[in-house]
């Protein structure tokens, strides 16, 4: 059975990541710190809050050099949801300083509206598959997951870019540099496909 | 494309579930964590969870109440009733709300939406505003469960919030409420275009067609709570009504 970290930013859902990670058959468990990471085969970032608070808890608990540690030099896979994806990127309009973990080239940015949308981004979306993942296997292209946010990561490559939402002229939904992946919408919230999503990363290998 | 939500909203006194009319909160109508499996069975957009009471009693939210209704939801969850503080919203989220709704604190506590907004993100801030018409004619913001005049506008307040970091407004007629007689489409009008973010059209819905005409007034979705519980209709219903009337839903 995979031990996944949930990481706790003190911040956000824990709650449903770490019951939907159950209901797929993992172990899910909260990582305070560097120490809880060690034990983990795979490492999920969830994400309600506000860009530069998520990242001032992270580096409070000493959690920024771990996680770099444990997935980009270790390789462990890991999932960044909504916020926990954003934070991938070098920096973000949300906030101040705005730094973030800088694994992904890219920034995050304020959704543009087009005429007749309004933001927050928040509902059931579609996912447009653009590049073949197993993070995506088995969802069939256009299936409507959960949204809520305001913010969006730009990536200067397209080969980060597994899927794309059309809103705003177009957001990124999934990305996958492997063992990194991230996805905008709340896969925990996403009923049936989105437990199916958390399935697909469950099996993914480094 | 983004599709309409459609939000069945749970009200929440004394144990269990009640509905009344015009915010009586009269009628028991059963155990909520019943109404959340059903729900959940029925793959429904999203719900919002009001313990209705709560600022009347003085009370702040029930952690544990919504930790286990939070258990029972794989589905996007807007809790409410008696959020007053930036802990109650921390203390929300952390036990799975993927929202928080404020109401009487809108105006009991300035600076708490902004508070709130900075820590966790507009997106998760729902501003409820409940509204009656007085015998004057003239729609004013309710709180404390419809039973206090703020004397309020409603279209003020809304940009007010906004411009706080409220991401979504629900906006609730106090007076339409429970009667099934359709949504109060001109402040829901107004309120719409005087925002930018999203508003849930709330109280009063009856049949599928008010949520047709809400959505034709601007609102980008639409909340019932009677309508489900005492009528034929189902959410899944209401979704192909409004599918067939132009606006995208979930297939």
């Amino acid at each position: 059975m995979e031990r996944v970290a949930v990481v706790d930013s003190g911040l956000c859902n824990v709650d449903s990541v770490l019951r939907a990670l159950a209901q797929c058959g993992a172990r899910p468990f909260l990582a305070h710190d560097a120490a809880d990471l060690k034990t983990a085969d795979r490492v999920v970032l969830p994400g309600v809050g506000a860009f530069d608070a998520a990242m001032e808890q992270l580096d409070h608990a000493g959690l920024i050099e771990a996680l770099t540690e444990t997935v980009v030099q270790e390789g462990v896979p890991f999932l960044g949801i909504c916020l926990g994806m954003q934070l991938l990127a070098r920096r973000s309009d949300e906030g101040g300083t705005g730094a973030g973990l800088g694994w992904i080239d890219g920034d995050v940015v304020r959704i543009e509206p087009e005429p007749g949308e309004r933001v927050p981004h928040i509902g059931w979306n579609s996912l447009d598959p653009v590049r073949e993942s197993p993070l995506l296997g088995g969802i069939p292209a256009g299936t409507d997951f959960y949204f809520v946010h305001s913010y969006h990561l730009r990536c200067d490559s397209d080969s980060d870019v597994i899927g794309t939402t059309p809103f705003g002229g177009g957001v990124v939904a999934a990305i996958a540099r492997p063992p990194i992946y991230g996805v905008q919408f709340h896969p925990e919230k996403s009923q049936r496909h989105g437990l199916a999503l958390l399935r697909n990363f469950l099996a993914v290998t480094a | 494309m983004l599709k309409t939500r459609i939000i069945p909203t749970l009200l929440y006194r004394d144990f269990g579930l009640v509905k009344g009319i015009g915010f009586d909160a009269k009628r028991a109508i059963g155990s909520p964590l019943q109404a959340i499996k059903v729900y959940e069975l029925r793959d429904v957009d999203e719900l919002v969870f009001l313990d209705v009471r709560a600022s009347i009693e003085g009370r702040g939210p029930d952690f544990a109440l919504i930790d286990d209704l939070a258990d029972e939801c794989f589905m996007p969850f807007t809790a409410g009733g008696g959020v007053r503080t930036v802990d109650d919203v921390r203390g929300l989220l952390r036990v799975g709300a993927d929202k928080v709704s404020i109401n009487s604190a809108l105006i009991e506590r300035p600076g708490l939406v902004s508070e709130a907004a900075g820590q966790f993100g507009s997106q998760c801030i729902v501003a409820s505003i409940d509204t009656r018409t007085r015998a004057d004619g003239v729609t004013t913001v309710w709180t404390h469960a419809g039973t206090v005049d703020t004397g309020l506008d409603p279209e003020e307040l809304a940009q007010r919030v906004e411009q706080e970091g409220a991401g979504e407004i629900l906006l609730t007629s106090a007076d339409a409420d429970g009667t099934l007689a359709g949504y109060d489409l001109h402040t829901l009008a107004r309120v719409s275009a005087a925002v930018r973010v999203p508003v849930i059209a709330s109280g009063g819905a009856g049949r599928p067609e008010d949520f047709v005409a809400a959505l034709d007034a601007g609102a980008s979705a639409v909340a019932a709570a009677a309508m489900f519980h005492f009528t034929e209709q189902t959410p899944l219903e209401a979704r192909r009504h409004i599918g067939a009337a132009g606006y995208p839903i979930r297939t």
